[in-house]
Formats: structure tokens, C-alpha cells, sequence
């Protein structure tokens, strides 16, 4: 039965149906072309706003290419101009180190998510393949700390932070999410639990203990989902505002590439923002992202998928 | 096979020994970072507490005041004001969408582009859209300009919520579309053949085959976006911050403001008992109300 159901949702896959009637088709590809136009639209506008020079921006604000062509916006965004220059162009004229905070976010979402895939996908091993009593009703407790609202948590583990004395550095802002997130856990205990447990038997006969199985079986049958798993907390952790904002806005060596848009763009000393330095700037901490979508967009819509319909 | 671990291992029938080292890790992090806290933060609930000194017990007192402060009724209108639009619309363009793409193309370029939104941080969103919508320079503005038309306040008292509602649709309605999408994969070929069999157009297999079957898709999209969508802060703190006056703060700004803004973390938690409190209703109200775990298909 499941066999067959498999079987014929492939074939849907493989022939969506074309409406009969020439208008349906029509508006269908029109409302196509205008959805790929309405996604694309606002991230090459960044692109056109950063290569134009700022002071100049009204004079064609219809224009589609940049006007007055300059690197200046990045340049401002990667405080390799001086302060005249960045004033002349249009800029704050503030000296804000993005690369400082580019590798700041660097740091915090690879250790972030390097660290919690491991010790989730560990969790999530005793919570499928091992048998042990209390297993189930510890995992509940996990299920329901998936539930809980991050604004409530954020009050709490603020003043924990603050407590260890870690405010204001990257250890603190990344603390939280070092040893688990319940979702990691929950989302590979699915996988782990489609494991052939056969195999698994046979390992322990021949004299494995469970951590090699982990490591040589385990593991590496989940590879895929492991990766898939891994993008994704990258980009919550790359993403992440509000938890960064109160814990490490206090100084440039905490301060994370989200955050520091936000600065920025309140410096605004000479009335109007920084248009240009400021989308120079947005399209700098949304390149990783666009880069990860080109080299893996088939997996990331993959799995995107498969955690909908599961 | 487990007969046989069991003959060859007959004392040891368990792996709770083996399974300490593998959970101990999370489950140092789920205490120390999600259940401590979680009890410290309803225990704050119920304290007068300026964070620099200790926290003084005052009983429901926070909760008293709460609710009869105006800006809890503000947040709590203007947060469902959000979530209204926002969810609203979203559900409805991204059913669309995923038909588009399910009908329209097998492109998985195509689902890529349209799932780009999702990628891209609340903050550089809020910050391109601040940008495309601003009243003297944005593109928005400039074409309504050229067209004659009289230019458009978008972040105004009135406009500014809805527009913000509007900004985290573009955000989320791919991504949102990609999950509907699977679940419109799913639905046999062989149902729709039989609708166009007894001739069936195109809306009315749509409503009556289409939408019913993919219910429970639809029920779990719906949970989880709108206990999402109640959390939004990212977006407003970056564009009006709240303002103009307080057209846009909502309850996790609210909180933030109270807590990091005016030191009263006594009452943010309360404020924050609650959110989460209202939260947990929503959920469980829908998971009944939809039953969402149910599929017509299995039956």
C-alpha cells in the first residue's frame, strides 16, 4: 500500500497537468514570470543602489542602472575610504568595521552550527537507536521546548549571560545553541529512526560499541540529512537579530553583521540615510546566503519540502 | 536479531549506560538554557525586579497592571492587526504560488529563486524595503510620483503595520509555497483523472478535491507560521521601531522596550508569561479546530 502511494505521487511529480484552455495558460506563465520578477526585483535593486553614488540618488530614482556609477558604497561599508571621501559620496562618514562584524557572524553561525548538529545528532541517536527506559518521556520534554516562545526564553538566558559575566562577547552570544537545538534533535531522530536496525545488530555482534556506530554507520547513512540540517541552522544563526542585539550590541569585537545593519543605519547625521552604503552593506551579509542557495538551492528546496510534508 | 543480543547479553537488556554520554550534552543545554530559565523567567513574572537589584516578590501585581495598561491592549491590537494581514494574505498568495509551480514548471531553479526571500535576513528585507518605500527617494514613491499620482506615506500611524505585514509576505510566501507545494505533490494523480472524467472545470476540482485533501499541509503551515508571525520584531525594530507613536509596537518589541528600555524586567516576563500563554491556546486550539494530524488520503 505505502509502495504504491510512493509510487504514484512520483508520477504527479513528473506530469503536472497544463490547464486545457489557452487563457488558463496564459495567465498561468504570466503570473509565473511576474512572481520570479516580484522575488528578484528588491535584490537587484540593492545591487543598483550600492554601485550608485548616494548624494546624487534623487536625481534618477527611476534610472535601473546605478547612478553615477561607484565602488564608493562599499568602499564606506568596508571602511577602506577616508572620512572626506566617504562624507563627499554621501556616507555617515562613521567608521564602522563590517569586516569586523562579517567575520564576526562568521564565527558565531560555523561554531553554532558545527557544535549543535554534533551533540544533537547524539542526542539523537540515544533517542532512536538505543534502548533505555525514560527514553520517550525525556524526548517529550525536548518536543515541548521546541514550542516555547524565543522572546520569553531571551529575558531569562539575558540575565544568565549576564551573570557569567559574558555579555558582550561571541561566547555569549552563541552559548545557547552550543549543545543542542531541539528541532536538530527532532529532525534527525526521524531519520535515525528509518535506520536498518540489522545492521546496527550485526556491528554489535562483531564487537562494536555504540560510538562507532555512530560514527561508522550511523552517521554516515544520514550524511545527507546531516548537511541539510546543517544549512539550515546556519542560516537561522546567520539571520538571528534580536538574541545578538541585546547580548553583543555593547562593543564592535561582539557585534554581528545583523546587528551592525542596524546601527548603521541609524547613523544618519546628515538627515537621510546612506542608501548606497547601507544596501552595499545588506547585499555583503546576504551574499553568503545567495552563494549557499547556488551551490546547494537543490537540496535546500529538497529538504524544505520533506520537512512539510513529514 | 534482537533475540539474539539479548541470548548473548541477557544481563544487560538496556542501553541506558551507553545512552548518558550521548543525551547528557543536550540535555545540559536543554536545562541550562530552556528549562532553568523558562522557571526563573515565570518566577520574574511575579517580582519587581530592575535588574540591578534583586528581585523583590509582588505576587500577580505585574499581571494586574498589565491589564490595565493601554499598551498592553495596544500590542495586543496591533500584534493581531499584523498576524491578520499577514497570514491572511500569505496563506492565500502562497496556495497560489504553490499551484503555479506545481501546474506551471518543474524547474527547481525556478522553486529556488522563489524561495531566495527565506534566505535573506528579517533585517536586509526590512532594510530593501525601507528603501524601495521611502517617501522621498524610493523607487515606490517615484514611479506613483511619475505616474502623477500623489505620493503614499507607507510607514504612517495607519499605514505602517499593514505595510510591515505586507514586507514579511514577500519574505515568506516561497518558502511558505515550497511546504503547500509538497503537499500538493503528494495528492494522486488518479483523483484529478477521475474529476475530469465526470467533468469537473478547473475551480471546481480545485475547491472540492484539491483544498480538502490538502488540509492537513494547510493545518500544519498554519501553525506554525502564526505562532511565528505573533513573534515578529525584527522587521519593526529595524523600520519604524515601533512608531509612529505606537502604530507598531508589538508585544515582542513592547517587551524588549520594557525590559532593556526601562529596566523592569518584572514586568517584560509577565508580559512575556503571557505571550507565551496565548500562544500555547492558538496552537492547541488550531491542532483541534483543523485536525491537523489527520489526512483525508490515508482513509
Amino acid at each position: 500500500m505505502t509502495t504504491l502511494k510512493i509510487k504514484k505521487s512520483r508520477k504527479s511529480e513528473e506530469t503536472a497537468q497544463l490547464p486545457r484552455s489557452l487563457g488558463g495558460r496564459i495567465f498561468g506563465y504570466t503570473s509565473l514570470t511576474i512572481l520570479v520578477i516580484a522575488t528578484l526585483f528588491p535584490i537587484y535593486w540593492m545591487l543598483r543602489t550600492a554601485l550608485s553614488t548616494s548624494k546624487t540618488l534623487f536625481s534618477d530614482p527611476l534610472s535601473l542602472l546605478p547612478v553615477n556609477f561607484t565602488w564608493g558604497g562599499f568602499g564606506r561599508v568596508f571602511g577602506l575610504l577616508s572620512e572626506e571621501a566617504a562624507l563627499a559620496e554621501g556616507g555617515s562618514g562613521a567608521s564602522i568595521n563590517f569586516l569586523q562584524f562579517f567575520g564576526n557572524s562568521m564565527v558565531v553561525a560555523t561554531v553554532t552550527t558545527i557544535s549543535q548538529v554534533f551533540f544533537s545528532a547524539a542526542a539523537a541517536y540515544a533517542f532512536s537507536i538505543l534502548k533505555w527506559r525514560g527514553r520517550d518521556k525525556l524526548f517529550f520534554l525536548f518536543l515541548i521546548a521546541m514550542t516555547v516562545p524565543g522572546i520569553f526564553l531571551v529575558l531569562p538566558n539575558f540575565l544568565l549571560i549576564r551573570d557569567l559575566g559574558l555579555l558582550n562577547t561571541l561566547l555569549g552570544i552563541m552559548l545557547p545553541g552550543l549543545l543542542m537545538s531541539p528541532f536538530a534533535i527532532f529532525f534527525l531522530r526521524q531519520f535515525f529512526l528509518g535506520t536498518n536496525l540489522s545492521i546496527v545488530e550485526a556491528a554489535r555482534i562483531d564487537g562494536a560499541n555504540h560510538f562507532r556506530i555512530f560514527r561508522q554507520i550511523v552517521v554516515p547513512m544520514a550524511w545527507p540529512q546531516i548537511i541539510t540540517l546543517f544549512i539550515l541552522q546556519f542560516i537561522a544563526s546567520w539571520n538571528d537579530y534580536l538574541w545578538p542585539f541585546y547580548v553583543g550590541n555593547g562593543a564592535p569585537e561582539s557585534t554581528l553583521l545583523t546587528v551592525g545593519l542596524g546601527v548603521f543605519k541609524s547613523q544618519t547625521p546628515q538627515g537621510s540615510p546612506d542608501w548606497s552604503g547601507l544596501m552595499a552593506g545588506a547585499l555583503v551579509a546576504a551574499v553568503p546566503m545567495i552563494l549557499l542557495m547556488i551551490i546547494a538551492g537543490k537540496k535546500i528546496v529538497g529538504s524544505i519540502q520533506s520537512s512539510g510534508v513529514k | 536479531m534482537a533475540k539474539q543480543a539479548v541470548a548473548r547479553k541477557p544481563a544487560r537488556r538496556s542501553d541506558f549506560l551507553t545512552a548518558i554520554p550521548f543525551v547528557l550534552p543536550a540535555l545540559i543545554g536543554l536545562t541550562i538554557f530552556v528549562l532553568i530559565p523558562g522557571i526563573r523567567g515565570v518566577y520574574l513574572a511575579f517580582t519587581s525586579y530592575d535588574v540591578f537589584t534583586d528581585p523583590i516578590f509582588i505576587g500577580i501585581d505585574n499581571f494586574v497592571k498589565m491589564f490595565q495598561d493601554e499598551l498592553f491592549w495596544n500590542a495586543l491590537a496591533v500584534t493581531s492587526e499584523y498576524v491578520a494581514i499577514n497570514i491572511g494574505i500569505q496563506t492565500v498568495v502562497s496556495l497560489f504560488i504553490a499551484v503555479l509551480l506545481h501546474r506551471f514548471t518543474r524547474s527547481t531553479l525556478i522553486r529556488g529563486i522563489v524561495l531566495m526571500p527565506y534566505l535573506i535576513s528579517n533585517v536586509i528585507v526590512a532594510l530593501v524595503w525601507y528603501w524601495l518605500l521611502d517617501y522621498n527617494l524610493g523607487l515606490v514613491n517615484s514611479v506613483i510620483d511619475f505616474l502623477g499620482l500623489s505620493k503614499f506615506t507607507f510607514f504612517s500611524d495607519m499605514t505602517a503595520m499593514p505595510t510591515i505585514a505586507l514586507i514579511n509576505v514577500w519574505r515568506h510566501m516561497g518558502y511558505t509555497a515550497l511546504l503547500i507545494f509538497a503537499g500538493l505533490q503528494a495528492i494522486p494523480e488518479d483523483v484529478y483523472a477521475a474529476a475530469s472524467v465526470d467533468g469537473a472545470g478547473e475551480w471546481r476540482t480545485f475547491r472540492s478535491i484539491t483544498l480538502p485533501l490538502l488540509r492537513p499541509v494547510l493545518a500544519f503551515v498554519l501553525v506554525i507560521t502564526i505562532t511565528g508571525s505573533f513573534q515578529i520584531f525584527d522587521t519593526v525594530a529595524v523600520t519604524t521601531g515601533g512608531g509612529p507613536i505606537n502604530a507598531t509596537r508589538v508585544f515582542s518589541l513592547w517587551i524588549a522596550d520594557k525590559a532593556w528600555g526601562d529596566f523592569n524586567f518584572g514586568y517584560a516576563s509577565a508580559i512575556s508569561v503571557f505571550l507565551m500563554v496565548l500562544l500555547s491556546i492558538i496552537a492547541f486550539a488550531q491542532t483541534k479546530l483543523l485536525r491537523a494530524s489527520e489526512s483525508d488520503l490515508e482513509r
